[in-house]
């Protein structure tokens, strides 16, 4: 066991240090780690006085991808760099707090970009991949829809023939980045008379299009993070479906199993900050470090986040060996949510009366801030509960869940509606 | 970079699960639970024989010296087996304590025999309820000669020698101590799990042989080592829960389905495999850290604790959960992981011991991440 570089990832992120040192946005840096204390989410972009969010994240794209440090894992023909996964783990790391200003690109990149190169046409290859890699255009997932996120493959929204269009009327909903995005991949419903899965297909949608209102959603934070996105009828030329009419949920599992394989940036769980807290904390009763109620519950937390770090660093290993990740991969999400979420109760109550004041400059701030974000880690990108169910089907080999809508035609699913 | 087993280290730990699911099956470990005998004497010679009780060991002293990730790699095999022999005291605690602050005459003279399983070791620390605090120590060494009692001494009955702790004027020092002395009285005692016997060991002028004048810190030092060691038994028998009880879970249908397919079991089942992946990730940082001495070794040691405790304390007791009433059964084999755990918990200090000593250290470095 070692934790150094072998001697290619050791070139390869002197390289990568290099570049990074003679092209990064230096200027950026301070404001860069004054917007992450502040934000609450990970992909919006970031948010610095005296600048254009979009602008920045724009420029730092275009200037990765004119040297051919953009889209590392894709294949040069379409931009990439024919990266292996562990040259992307180094990329990461070298990159540090100017990743932030990819958050704009994560689903041109991770998602659609990958999509189109699996399904798409060599039109719409030529169209969007080199817009994509170079950051010119802003892409959104249109998947999740108000009636289901759970249950994706029950989306409702409609597209229907006519001639060599498509009409799309519709709602989608947690469209992170639909406020700014220039194209949306989007699965609807083209048949409702088969079988669920069965009826979906793919599109490419000009978020710019006439019928297309993207609305921001005020989350409980306060913050609007994500948007809802409405359809009324918007014409969408047949040229841009993905695949084929009807194949549209194989289409998405190759979008969704990319969202997957993108190596999980440790989530924060608050834990390091509130060992801090516990350490520092002068309260009536001194420092909580010194109370042995906080220290059990601390220690609990502090090995559980450890064990996550340990559990990314096998995930990197396994690259590094050329070897897949292991399932351990996939837990980030769900112990940090449940982390977070607790400590973060736990926080506040140390405070005692005191811990409801949200004061932005006093110490134990950012506890009362993540109370109010926290929900989030355990419902998005699918609830803690379906990623129990797909650790349970997928690792520990248990049966898939009974399904009450089993081989029914969409159009005679129960909805609890009449 | 590399943070896994080596293909080497993997085939030993295949060797081992190979042999013991041959010779420490649940059916050998009733006859031990049965028979009140308090190790498999036959499995521990085998081990012996095959190099596994000497893995640590360097050859100048009868080991191996393949090194502690093999070492690692067999407690957690060990663990999965649930193997009734007593490996953490001779080898994890006896051999690593005579090792680390042993003359070359005390090295020469006893690693051998338990690299061979010829004797046995055992560390006879605690005098009565509480964690494990220099406070606790109230046996006196004076004129070569040791008078005291240690209670719960796990695998006294079987051990050959002790290693005792004891204070010297105001200093605690290790010392071994010869088991058949007459001086020694073994009592044997009832526990939790008759696998692995306890006594009370009382000492009346018993000849000791001075192992560690700076007694408190090498066993500190000896215990953290021995967490790591422990945390990947824990890890073992963890998972073991775990696959009996996704195993029973496809296996048992009611409401005419496996209860696998119900989502109260499968969640169930989810949190489990969580405990263990992150107690494994902790023990795998714990081993580099055991392999290399590093400065993070208590830290290391005692995330890998309490992590394992907690993972294996969780499986045991929801892999009988799983199991319903069969479960409780003296037939089915979940208690033997549920009494094993619950003896493996508190055998090196419990839970509370290791929190405060993961908290301790990092208070003193003010890091979390490494």
């Amino acid at each position: 066991m070692n934790f150094e570089d072998n001697t290619e990832e050791a070139a390869f992120r002197t390289e990568a240090r290099a570049w990074i040192q003679a092209n990064a946005p230096h200027e950026l840096r301070t404001g860069l780690q004054a917007a992450i204390a502040q934000t609450t989410s990970s992909v919006h972009p970031p948010e610095i006085d005296g600048y254009d969010p979009l602008k920045i994240s724009k420029a730092w794209q275009a200037r990765k991808s004119e040297a051919g440090w953009a889209c590392l894992h894709w294949p040069t023909q379409f931009g990439g760099r024919d990266a292996t996964p562990i040259q992307r783990v180094i990329w990461q790391q070298e990159e540090g707090i100017y990743s932030q200003l990819s958050n704009l690109f994560v689903v041109g990149h991770g998602m659609a970009g990958p999509t189109l190169i699996t399904h798409g046409t060599a039109a719409q290859k030529e169209r969007h991949l080199n817009p994509i890699v170079s950051g010119q255009d802003v892409w959104c997932q249109l998947f999740s829809e108000p009636s289901g996120g759970s249950d994706l493959a029950g989306l409702r929204s409609r597209a229907q023939r006519s001639g060599d269009e498509w009409i799309i009327n519709g709602q989608k909903i947690w469209t992170t980045h639909g406020q700014f995005a220039d194209w949306g991949i989007m699965l609807v419903r083209t048949d409702p008379s088969v079988v669920k899965h069965e009826g979906l297909t793919m599109f490419i949608v000009d978020m710019k299009a006439a019928g297309v209102e993207a609305r921001p959603i005020k989350q409980m934070t306060g913050e609007m993070h994500f948007c809802e996105v409405f359809f009324t009828d918007v014409r969408v030329p047949d040229s841009n479906r993905i695949g084929a009419i009807g194949g549209g949920w194989r289409v998405s599992l190759t979008t969704l199993m990319n969202e997957r394989l993108q190596l999980a940036a440790a989530i924060p769980t608050g834990v390091p900050e509130f060992f801090d807290l516990c350490c520092e904390l002068e309260t009536s009763t001194g420092l909580p470090i010194d109370d042995p109620a906080v220290r059990a519950q601390l220690a609990t937390w502090i090995a559980r986040q450890r064990g996550l770090q340990w559990a990314m660093m096998r995930t990197i290993s396994a690259l590094s060996g050329g070897r897949p990740p292991g399932p351990e991969n996939s837990i980030g999400k769900l112990v940090a949510g449940e982390i977070a979420q607790e400590l973060c109760a736990f926080a506040l109550d140390i405070q005692g009366p005191a811990g409801a004041i949200l004061d932005e400059k006093g110490t134990g701030r950012s506890f009362q801030k993540m109370l109010l974000t926290s929900p989030a880690i355990r419902v998005g990108g699918g609830t803690a509960e379906i990623q129990k169910n797909i650790l349970a089907e997928q690792v520990l080999g248990l049966p898939a869940d009974i399904r009450a809508d089993k081989g029914m035609p969409f159009n005679k699913i129960p909805t609890g509606r009449s | 970079m590399n943070f896994e087993f080596s293909p080497e280290q993997l085939q030993i730990k295949e060797e081992a699960r190979r042999v013991l699911a041959d010779l420490s099956s649940p059916a050998n470990v009733r006859k031990v639970l049965d028979s009140g005998a308090g190790i498999d004497r036959n499995l521990w010679t085998i081990l012996a024989e095959l190099g596994f009780l000497g893995a640590a060991i360097p050859e100048a002293y009868g080991g191996t010296g393949a090194g502690h990730l093999e070492l690692c790699a067999i407690a957690e095999e060990l663990g999965r087996a649930n193997a009734a022999i007593p490996f953490s005291s001779s080898i994890c605690l006896g051999a690593e304590l005579i090792l680390a602050a042993g003359t070359e005459q005390q090295k020469s003279h006893w690693l051998p025999k338990l690299a061979r399983g010829a004797s046995i070791a055992c560390l006879a620390v605690t005098e009565g309820p509480g964690q494990i605090v220099p406070q606790g120590i109230q046996a006196v060494f004076k004129g070569g000669r040791i008078n005291g009692t240690k209670v719960a001494v796990l695998d006294a009955a079987v051990a050959d020698i002790a290693i005792v702790a004891a204070r010297s004027g105001e200093t605690i020092c290790l010392y071994i101590v010869d088991m058949q002395n007459s001086g020694v009285t073994r009592t044997p005692l009832t526990t939790i799990d008759p696998t692995r016997l306890q006594a009370q060991l009382d000492m009346r002028d018993v000849p000791a042989d001075l192992l560690a004048a700076d007694g408190w810190n090498v066993l500190t030092r000896a215990l953290d080592r021995a967490a790591v060691l422990a945390a990947f038994e824990q890890v073992g028998g963890a998972e073991r829960a775990l696959e009996m009880a996704r195993d029973y879970a496809l296996e048992r249908y009611a409401f005419g389905r496996p209860i696998g397919s119900f989502q109260a079991i499968k969640h169930k089942l989810v949190d489990m495999y969580v405990s263990v992946a992150l107690a494994r990730s902790n023990s795998y940082y714990g081993a580099w850290a055991l392999q290399d001495d590093a400065p993070e070794l208590p830290e290391a040691a005692a995330a890998a604790r309490v992590s394992a405790t907690q993972a294996h304390q969780l499986c045991v007791k929801e892999n009988i959960q799983v199991h319903g009433g069969m479960g409780f059964t003296w037939e089915f084999d979940c208690h033997l992981y549920y009494r094993r755990a619950h003896l493996l918990a508190i055998s090196l200090g419990g839970l509370t011991h290791w929190q405060d000593r993961l908290i301790e250290q990092l208070r003193a470095r003010r890091v979390i991440t490494a």
